[in-house]
C-alpha cells in the first residue's frame, strides 16, 4: 500500500516582511523527508520569494532565499509560478532563481524545476493535488 | 512643515501605499521601507501611482529593505530616492512627525 500523497504548498507572501514564506520553507523541507511527492506555488507576492539577487548584508536578518535552490535535493519536483503574478510586478522568468533536480536512483535529471504557468494550470495544478498548505 | 509618511506592506497585498498617497498633503515625504519597498519598482501595475504622487510629494525608499528583496538600483522608479538608515534619521528630524500607514 502506498501512503505517498500529492502535496502543495501555496505561497502568496513575500519573503521578508512576514513569516510566511519562511514557515513554508520549513514546512516544505519536513513534507519532503516524509517521501510525500512535493510540489510548490507561488502566486501574488510569493513571486517574490524565487527574486534572483538578494542581499541581507545590511538587514540583520537571514537570507533565507539560497534554501530555494537545495529543493530539488530534498524531492521537490515542481515549483510553479503564476504568470500574470509575475507581469503585475513587472517581472519575467529571467528574473527567478533556478532550482536543479535529480532522481538519484534512476539518474534522471532536470536542470530547472522552476516553472511558469497560466491561469488555468493553477487552477489545475491546484484541482489534482491532494493536500494543499496554504502560506 | 510636512510630515514623514512611512509605508512598510506591498502595494499589491494592502492599499496602504495608495492610503499614504491620498491622505498625504502636498510636500510631504513618503518613505517606502519593509516590503513597502516593492512600490518602488519599475513595470509594476503600482508604478503609475506612485510616478503620479511624485508630482507634489517626494519619495524614498529603504536600501537596506532594497537588497534583502533583490529590487536594484535600475529596477527602481526614477525619482525615487534611495536612503540609508542614517537618511531614515534624517527624514524624521526633517519633517514635523511620522504618519505610519501599516
Amino acid at each position: 500500500m502506498s501512503d505517498i500523497k500529492k502535496f502543495m504548498y501555496l505561497n502568496r507572501r513575500a519573503p521578508y516582511g512576514t513569516i510566511y514564506a519562511w514557515e513554508s520553507l520549513e514546512v516544505v523541507l519536513i513534507g519532503a523527508a516524509f517521501d510525500q511527492e512535493v510540489s510548490l506555488m507561488f502566486t501574488d507576492d510569493g513571486v517574490y520569494q524565487l527574486i534572483k539577487g538578494s542581499d541581507t548584508s545590511e538587514s540583520d536578518m537571514k537570507n533565507f532565499m539560497p534554501t530555494y535552490r537545495t529543493l530539488g535535493d530534498y524531492g521537490c519536483r515542481h515549483m510553479y509560478v503564476d504568470k500574470a503574478s509575475l507581469e503585475a510586478r513587472g517581472l519575467t522568468q529571467d528574473d527567478l532563481i533556478e532550482v536543479a533536480w535529480e532522481d538519484f536512483e534512476t539518474e534522471e535529471e532536470v536542470d530547472n524545476i522552476v516553472e511558469v504557468v497560466d491561469a488555468e494550470q493553477v487552477a489545475t495544478l491546484l484541482a489534482e493535488s491532494e493536500v494543499v498548505f496554504s502560506f | 512643515m510636512a510630515d514623514l509618511h512611512t509605508v512598510n506592506k506591498s502595494p499589491f497585498d494592502k492599499n496602504s501605499l495608495e492610503q499614504a498617497i491620498r491622505f498625504s498633503t502636498a510636500g510631504s515625504a513618503i518613505l517606502l521601507i519593509e516590503d513597502g519597498v516593492y512600490g518602488a519598482t519599475k513595470g509594476t501595475v503600482a508604478e503609475d501611482m506612485v510616478k503620479g504622487a511624485m508630482g507634489d510629494k517626494k519619495v524614498f525608499a529603504l536600501k537596506s529593505d532594497l537588497m534583502a528583496r533583490a529590487i536594484k538600483e535600475d529596477r527602481v522608479i526614477d525619482g525615487v530616492e534611495i536612503v540609508d538608515y542614517a537618511g531614515f534619521v534624517d527624514l524624521v528630524e526633517a519633517n514635523d512627525k511620522v504618519q505610519a500607514w501599516l
